[in-house]
């Protein structure tokens, strides 16, 4: 299986074949617990802690739905625009696998709870690609295995396999897009877009973490091409468990010249589960895919069908959130951005930070201007995102609120800033801490202006005299005997006052 | 006309990881048509306006409030495993595919 794998250049391909894509996201759902059991479904705690006899497996053991799970599903069901059916149930997928200790997963088969909409991608270039959703449905995650014995920790070579069922029974919706073709040397930058579309609009409806490092997105993507001549699509592969963005793209280019490769060399692709390699780009083959009678779906006894009310239904979708497409477009006008700027706060992670900053009740213009300047080269400074820095858009508005009322100066809100961003403390606490006040304090700037004064004779009788660019000069000096604090307006014109120019 | 061929049980006994042997399989072939031919008489009677029943209770939408309840510890989770190992039920080594 090891041997060295034949590749098409990219452009050959493009030139013989186009590609045909299919891909199923897996999102866990954030709910408190689990599909069918109170379990909790928090990740990383000890293993086997989040397990009952439901989950387990256990005979006698009973599921019953989680209300907030079905919900759920049908919201996102709603916000990639499909019909929801009026009546559906669970079916059993049966197999024989350690990490689902049933011996079979409760999924849906022919009935799944949403069908037949569609996803809008927009891609780097403002091309929009309408991706059609064939259908959502419920399931629930399998268990975690550890094989052991291994030098790599994989299957093979190793001993045994250790099993962890915190994740067996967490809700899964199941997201599969229709076939998309016509996408040609864009494809994989298209399965890329609709995945990180897919993201924004999950997280915008709130229903899930959504993180695909911890493996609560995930993706497969099926991959075929079909030769420019043929009238019917290839054999597909479909590969695996693909973890990240770049990875989707990657994975899907790396499919395409593979098995370009292999049908001009009179080869044929075998239909397979295949492996996403991180490290290299490449895929590797697993198992012969099954087919679906092999898995010998069918309804669940033990649960119900589900049978949504219109009514339920259509309160459901009066708490869909604004779709991230449409807020994008609403910011772009309210913000006045071109496309090109809006593409770069969107690219800089930067959108939501400035809009929770405009929230909290700045400027869009100061929220802006605070986030993609002095907050961005905080962060690439401490090499991290714009959202991992230790400042909240509450804290940011807050600072320039200090500068407007005229508390801060700018040079002083950047001090703050960086304290904030120091761990001291508020804006506030950082103000008083650091005594960063500007110095509003008419006695106190009296009482410098004067003593500047009159360590500078001359230049006090040339302003005297009606020479007022001289008072420069006497600024400064208040400026340094005030380190800066002063608001150098007020200090020119309490001069000019004490002058009588 | 039998529906049931020989080797359709032996595929199916794999997928149950049934061990069958070859006397049975020609056995179970004829039982198990004889079963699916008398299952097939209810459509006979069954019109296309009855929708199939799956279930005998005229029920729907049985749903649970998404509150945690206590399960089981570690312990007793992997009271009744064969083998277990740092917390985790431990498998022979699995075949085949990777996870
Ligand atoms: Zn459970």
């Amino acid at each position: 299986m090891s041997a060295t794998v034949e590749l098409m250049d990219y452009d050959e391909v493009l030139e013989r074949f186009d590609p045909v894509l299919g891909l199923e996201v897996h999102v866990e759902l954030n709910t408190h617990t689990k599909m069918f059991c109170g379990c909790p479904t928090g990740f990383g705690a000890e293993p086997n802690t989040q397990v009952c006899p439901v989950c387990l497996g256990l005979p006698g053991a009973l599921p019953v739905v989680n209300e907030i799970a079905v919900a759920s599903a049908i919201r996102i069901g709603l916000a990639l625009n499909c019909e929801i059916a009026t009546w559906c149930r669970f079916a059993r997928k049966n197999y024989f696998y350690p990490d689902m200790p049933k011996n079979f997963q409760t999924s849906q088969y022919d009935e799944p709870i949403a069908f037949n909409g569609w996803l809008d991608v927009t891609l780097d270039d403002g091309e929009v690609v309408r991706v059609q959703i064939e259908r959502a449905h419920m399931e629930e995650d399998t268990g975690k295995s550890l094989h052991v014995g291994g030098a790599t920790g994989r299957i093979h070579g190793a001993e045994h396999s250790l099993l962890d069922y915190n994740r067996a029974g967490v809700p899964l919706i199941e997201i599969v897009t229709k076939t998309i073709e016509g996408t040609g040397a864009r494809a994989p930058e298209v399965a890329r877009a609709y995945v990180a579309t897919l993201r924004d609009l999950l997280k915008a409806l709130d229903v899930s973490d959504v993180r695909m490092d911890q493996g609560s997105l995930r993706c497969d993507a099926n991959v075929s091409l079909m030769a420019k001549d043929a009238t019917e699509f290839g054999t597909r592969t479909e590969t695996k468990n693909v973890n990240s963005l770049r990875s989707v793209e990657r994975a899907v280019r790396h499919e395409m010249t593979r098995q370009a490769a292999i049908l001009v060399d009179g080869g044929s692709i075998l239909q397979e589960t295949r492996h996403f390699e991180e490290a290299g780009g490449t895929t590797r083959a697993g198992r012969r895919k099954e087919t679906s009678e092999d898995y010998r779906y069918f309804p669940e006894p033990d649960l119900v069908p589900i049978a949504p009310t219109r009514e339920w239904v259509e309160e459901l979708r009066a708490t869909l959130p604004e779709m991230p497409e449409q807020r994008r477009k609403r910011i772009q006008a309210e913000w006045s951005l071109t496309d090109l700027e809006l593409r770069d706060l969107i690219n800089a992670g930067a959108v939501d930070l400035i809009a929770a900053t405009v929230d909290a009740g700045a400027t869009p213009a100061e929220a802006r201007s605070w986030w993609v300047s002095y907050l961005s080269q905080s962060a690439n400074s401490r090499g991290v995102e714009l959202a991992d820095l230790p400042i909240t858009p509450a804290q940011v508005a807050a600072v320039i609120s200090l500068i407007a009322d005229g508390s801060l100066t700018n040079k002083l809100a950047r001090e703050v800033v960086d304290g904030v961003l120091a761990g001291e403390g508020e804006p506030d606490e950082v103000v008083e801490k650091r005594g960063l006040k500007v110095v509003s304090d008419d006695s106190a700037l009296y009482a410098a202006v004067d003593e500047a004064l009159a360590s500078q004779p001359d230049v006090a009788e040339k302003i005297r005299e009606g020479k007022v660019a001289a008072a420069g000069a006497i600024v400064g000096a208040v400026m340094k005997a005030t380190k800066g604090q002063a608001d150098a307006k007020r200090v020119r014109e309490l001069i000019l006052e004490r002058c009588g120019a | 006309m039998p529906s049931i061929s020989r080797d359709e049980v032996a595929h199916l006994a794999r997928l149950a990881r049934l061990a069958v042997t070859e006397a049975e399989l020609d056995l179970f072939a004829g039982q198990l048509d004889q079963i699916v031919q008398a299952v097939a008489q209810v459509g006979q009677v069954a019109d296309q306006d009855i929708p199939p029943t799956s279930h005998a209770v005229p029920l729907t939408n049985v749903f649970r409030r998404d509150l945690v309840r206590p399960g089981l510890t570690q312990q007793q989770a992997l009271a009744a495993a064969p083998a277990a190992e740092d917390g985790r039920f431990r498998v022979p080594r699995i075949l085949g595919e990777e996870a």
